[in-house]
């Protein structure tokens, strides 16, 4: 742990370390016993030793910026709490309190080592985190490769990317195979399979053999470089949980030291208590006058949050959407490449009685063979065999209800109803839902295939894990029919969906739910709901890998195509601010405490230094658990 | 124009008051100091950016004198 200090943090730490063997030396000093008469002289020089070591910088500083006018700045006020305590001695019938002194510059010395500690530790791993863009590209050049600056690579470009390297810049491999591994970018640890011609994106290791890519943008429009950008303006995008802190503080200070101010003076004053007593009153009220706790711990937790968020291949645009994300109490998804794969499958063969489902497939298959309509191009694909042209003519396309072919001489009808209601062929209705191709031979009816956009794999878990992450409410909006919408809501347990919906429709919808006083996400692929994303509460676009659009158009980005991340989302989200609010309770719950018990004369000087280093350090190291 | 700066920032309130003083400047249009990254993101009137950046330094010095954009 400590081999990644900086020497500064080093240095530190040996002055510190020294400060408190000296503090303990004159704490285990018995004066009283040595020095009779002159103890109390001499244990006031004994520890303003460990007080000089330990705090010397501070007092510098405190000086310093008074003389730039930084009157509420953290090192003048504990130059005033530590340089009070030693001066108690001097009123009459007051206890010494050179230990209290000693000791609050010396533990606020150690509360800073620590933040300072931490903060940089948590800088360092999301830095970690991001160290994604390689530093060289190994370029096609007078015929050789030479090393470069990705930045110095232009479009269109050839790269050469050896095993165990990472991609530079998004391309199309144009020479080779391999297995990418795409964690950096989108959590996924299932290596991904490329060829010639696919499009890899930068940031992505090769685990395999040697890719050649042909760069398709500079290196600063490359998949990894967005990234990059995006996770570190997230920050600037203020929650407003840390702009009420940030303006809470401006006032906490100063009216905290005016209040010791009053608290040190007029109780002495006006009613004639004692000095001493109510002084060192006021001094407890200066030590925890800091809200540092708050200050560096909040925006730590944000930025804590949305790291460990990127690391799961989900972008959040800014605190403040973190913030949104987790006070989502409904969901509208679109359904077409969102909960559904988006594209069509056979899901079914139905033969009828003396026909094998496999020869029906195949027949279909051939009528089908010329067509590269999306319903013909799934029923080649769910045809295991090879398409013979030979067994093939006389192909003839019947205008929106199917095709007409002649295959091994016999005259195939395949299509919708109406099409089999024309060449008047008995055929029969299907119980599923979805896309209906009916099948004729010669006049004979043998049978259908349903064709279906098919459901995700884990869309009715992430739509069970919604839920239980405490979102109430789940919408489905979809342009597809309405049978299709009923089927899929009722197999996922969408608790509404609306369907036949023009893009307006969408709006307008998602306009009405978040009317009714809901907060709302909607999520869809990014390319052709920006206005639906732009107007919900959150935006979260999906599958947004190699979508500039996507990325660009939505408030948080989900690499995967995994419905589940939404609810993993929602979880880091809930996380993140529960820890700022667990930060923000108890930090100031344990000041105000404090304030009070001060009042009351209950407090000591030592319970106020925990009140302020203490704090600090607890409220940290749990904002650090957002990254996790 | 935006220019985005590394620095060292020494504590999370010293952000905050940099990034208020330095907001007041004239022909400042978005200031940004980012304890967390490290890093200060100017945009102001492109004419006059170099004395902008100049003056905005100088004003951080007086919250963190030890305060020194990296360019």
């Amino acid at each position: 742990m400590l081999a990644n200090l900086t020497d500064k943090q080093r240095r530190e730490l040996v002055r510190i370390a020294v400060a408190l063997v000296l503090f303990g030396v004159c704490m285990a000093m018995p004066f009283d016993a040595l020095f009779g008469e002159s103890a109390l002289l001499v244990s006031f020089v004994a520890f303003l030793v460990p007080y000089l070591v330990a705090g010397y910088d501070v007092l510098l500083r405190a000086v310093r910026n008074i003389g730039h006018g930084q009157l509420f700045d953290e090192n003048f006020l504990m130059s005033v709490a530590t340089i009070g305590a030693f001066a108690l001695a001097l009123l009459p019938d007051t206890d010494a309190h050179f230990a209290e002194g000693a000791a609050v510059m010396l533990f606020y010395q150690v509360g800073e080592w620590f933040q300072d500690y931490a903060v940089d530790r948590s800088r360092r791993s999301i830095a970690d985190l991001m160290d994604i863009a390689p530093e060289i590209a190994h370029v096609r050049r007078d015929g050789g490769f030479e090393d470069v600056d990705p930045d110095e690579v232009e479009v269109g470009e050839e790269l050469l990317v050896k095993p165990g390297e990472r991609i530079p810049i998004d391309g199309v491999v144009v020479d080779g195979g391999s297995q990418l591994d795409t964690a950096a970018l989108t959590g996924e640890s299932v290596p991904r399979v490329v060829e010639s011609g696919a499009e890899v994106y930068s940031g992505s290791i090769n685990l395999v053999s040697p890719l050649v890519i042909r760069t398709a943008k500079a290196f600063e429009d490359s998949m990894v470089s967005r990234i990059l950008e995006l996770v570190e303006d997230a920050t600037d995008n203020k929650a407003r949980t840390e702009s009420f802190i940030t303006r809470f503080c401006r006032y906490y200070t100063p009216v905290v030291v005016f209040g010791a101010l009053a608290i040190a003076v007029l109780p002495p004053l006006l009613a004639g208590l004692p000095w001493g007593e109510w002084i060192e009153r006021g001094l407890i009220f200066l030590v925890v006058s800091c809200p540092c706790a708050l200050v560096i711990s909040v925006p730590l937790s944000f930025f804590g949050g949305i790291g460990g968020a990127s690391r799961q291949g989900i972008l959040v645009k800014g605190s403040n959407f973190l913030e949104a994300l987790s006070k989502v109490d409904a969901i509208a998804f679109d359904k077409t490449g969102t909960l559904t794969n988006g594209t069509f499958n056979v899901v079914a063969v139905h033969a009828e009685e003396g026909m094998d489902d496999d020869l029906l497939l195949s027949i279909a298959a051939h009528a089908e063979a010329y067509s590269n309509h999306p319903i013909a191009l799934s029923v080649k694909e769910a045809y295991s065999g090879v398409i013979d042209e030979e067994r093939i003519r006389d192909v003839r396309e019947e205008a929106g209800h199917g095709v007409r072919a002649v295959v091994d001489e016999h005259v195939v009808y395949v299509g919708n109803d109406k099409l089999m209601a024309a060449g008047e062929v008995p055929f029969h209705e299907c119980h599923l839902t979805g896309t209906i191709l009916h099948v004729s031979l010669d006049g004979r009816y043998i049978g259908h295939l349903v064709i279906a956009d098919v459901v995700k794999d884990d869309a009715g878990q992430a739509i069970a894990q919604i839920h239980a992450s405490g979102v109430r409410h789940t919408v489905m909006l979809t342009g597809d029919r309405e049978e299709v919408a009923a089927a899929v809501a009722a197999e996922l347990g969408v608790d509404e969906y609306h369907a036949q919906l023009l893009p307006q429709d969408k709006v307008a919808q998602v306009e009405r739910l978040i009317d009714e006083g809901q907060k709302l996400a909607f999520v869809g692929d990014g390319i052709n709901d920006a206005p639906v994303l732009a107007r919900a509460d959150v935006g979260i676009a999906m599958g947004a890998i190699g979508s500039d659009a996507a990325i660009e158009a939505a408030d948080v980005v989900l690499m995967n195509d995994r419905p589940t991340d939404i609810a993993l989302a929602i979880r880091i989200a809930r996380k993140t601010m529960r820890i700022v609010w667990q930060n923000i309770v108890f930090a100031l719950g344990v000041k105000f405490a404090i304030l009070g018990l001060a009042v009351a004369g209950i407090a000591t000087m030592w319970l106020a230094v925990f009140g302020d280093v203490g704090v600090a350090a607890i409220a940290i190291l749990n904002a650090m658990r957002a990254m996790r | 124009m935006t220019k985005t700066y590394k620095a060292e920032i020494g504590c999370a309130d010293c952000a905050a008051k940099m990034e208020d003083a330095i907001a007041k400047l004239d022909g400042v249009e978005k200031i940004r100091v980012n304890f967390m990254t490290q890093k200060v993101k100017l945009t102001a009137d492109d004419a006059r950016f170099d004395s902008i950046v100049d003056e905005a330094e100088r004003i951080a010095r007086r919250i963190e004198p030890e305060f020194a954009l990296a360019r």
